[in-house]
């Protein structure tokens, strides 16, 4: 049934239009790299603030209030574009270990952002104030920063392949 | 010339060393796009904030303390992973259009964000607590041209895989 889907997504008139032509592939990848290059450098500022090495006077709510849409919208282009990107050549894509990986890191990412949002961060007005944050908010963020990494690696790791 | 230069500068041991080891050029251009990142976020913040369209409740100074030496920092970074991968393959970047507009690019996003610097720094110097409001008109200018610069960059450099 997978193999039906991907074969199909392969048919679509954008994944013929980008795997047909020499500039769409190049051009939607230049915008996927800086989606994601926002992405992550934004979080990497929030993962920063709980990790208590960066932002240490600015309140966490506060700072993750400010940052976080931009996090958002990046992270939306970044769907958007590397759904196009997989559809050209998708049962190649599906088939190589980095975008598994990479995908799997992705929903790790997810799980722990949930969680910290559900658990640590819904006491944040008690400890966001101070400079230094609880033991569970410098895992999430460490976490979070971890994955990130793996993330992108993994990414550069698909055009290898 | 430069043909000469590129085909001096991969016969050299380094080049040879950093071709032989296939995981060398993979791992530096990962740390090149994380720093980019880190460039990238900065700049956006920094730059959104000219543009009043984000922090507008913390100073110019407050973001210019904050962010530029994550900017510096993340730069060196830069040059260094980027010196790397040109060495490991000259024939990839010297002469290739994308990798020049990328330069070229570079180094007006660094006159700017200089400029706009030092006369951050003459404000405050002056006894002002911020930019001189008589220059905010221009910050906002400031903001977009090293906005669009950046992007352009990073953009640029994801190119130079596709270009001759």
């Amino acid at each position: 049934m997978l193999d039906h889907f991907l074969h199909w997504l392969e048919s679509t008139a954008p994944a013929i239009a980008i795997s047909e032509s020499t500039w769409l592939f190049p051009g939607i990848e230049s915008v996927h790299v800086l989606a994601i290059t926002l992405v992550v450098g934004s979080i990497t500022m929030v993962d920063l603030r709980l990790l208590d090495v960066n932002l240490r006077d600015r309140p966490v709510g506060e700072l993750i209030d400010e940052i976080l849409p931009w996090t958002w919208t990046s992270f939306a282009v970044a769907v958007c574009t590397g759904a196009l990107l997989f559809s050209s050549n998708a049962t190649h894509y599906w088939g190589t270990v980095p975008f598994r990986l990479k995908m799997l890191l992705l929903v790790l990412a997810g799980v722990n952002m949930t969680v910290f949002h559900a658990t640590t961060l819904r006491s944040v007005e008690v400890w966001g104030r101070q400079p230094q944050t609880p033991r569970a908010a410098k895992i999430s963020g460490g976490v979070s920063l971890s994955l990130w990494i793996g993330v992108i690696a993994l990414g550069r790791w698909i055009g290898f392949v | 010339m430069l043909d000469g230069f590129i085909n001096w500068l991969g016969a050299t041991q380094a080049s040879l060393i950093i071709q032989k080891v296939f995981w060398i050029i993979p791992t530096v251009q990962i740390a090149h796009i994380l720093a980019i990142s880190v460039v990238l976020a900065s700049m956006a913040m920094f730059d959104l904030r000219l543009l009043r369209l984000a922090g507008r409740r913390h100073s110019i100074a407050y973001f210019s303390r904050r962010f530029m030496p994550w900017l510096w920092g993340a730069l060196i970074v830069l040059a260094l992973s980027g010196s790397i991968l040109i060495v490991g393959e000259p024939k990839r970047a010297l002469g290739n259009v994308a990798f020049e507009a990328k330069m070229c690019m570079l180094a007006a996003a660094i006159a700017v964000t200089l400029v706009f610097q030092a006369i951050l720094k003459r404000d405050l110097r002056l006894g002002g607590s911020d930019l001189a409001p008589s220059h905010f008109a221009a910050a906002k200018i400031v903001g977009l041209v090293s906005l669009a610069l950046w992007v352009s960059i990073a953009v640029a450099g994801r190119l130079i895989a596709y270009a001759g």
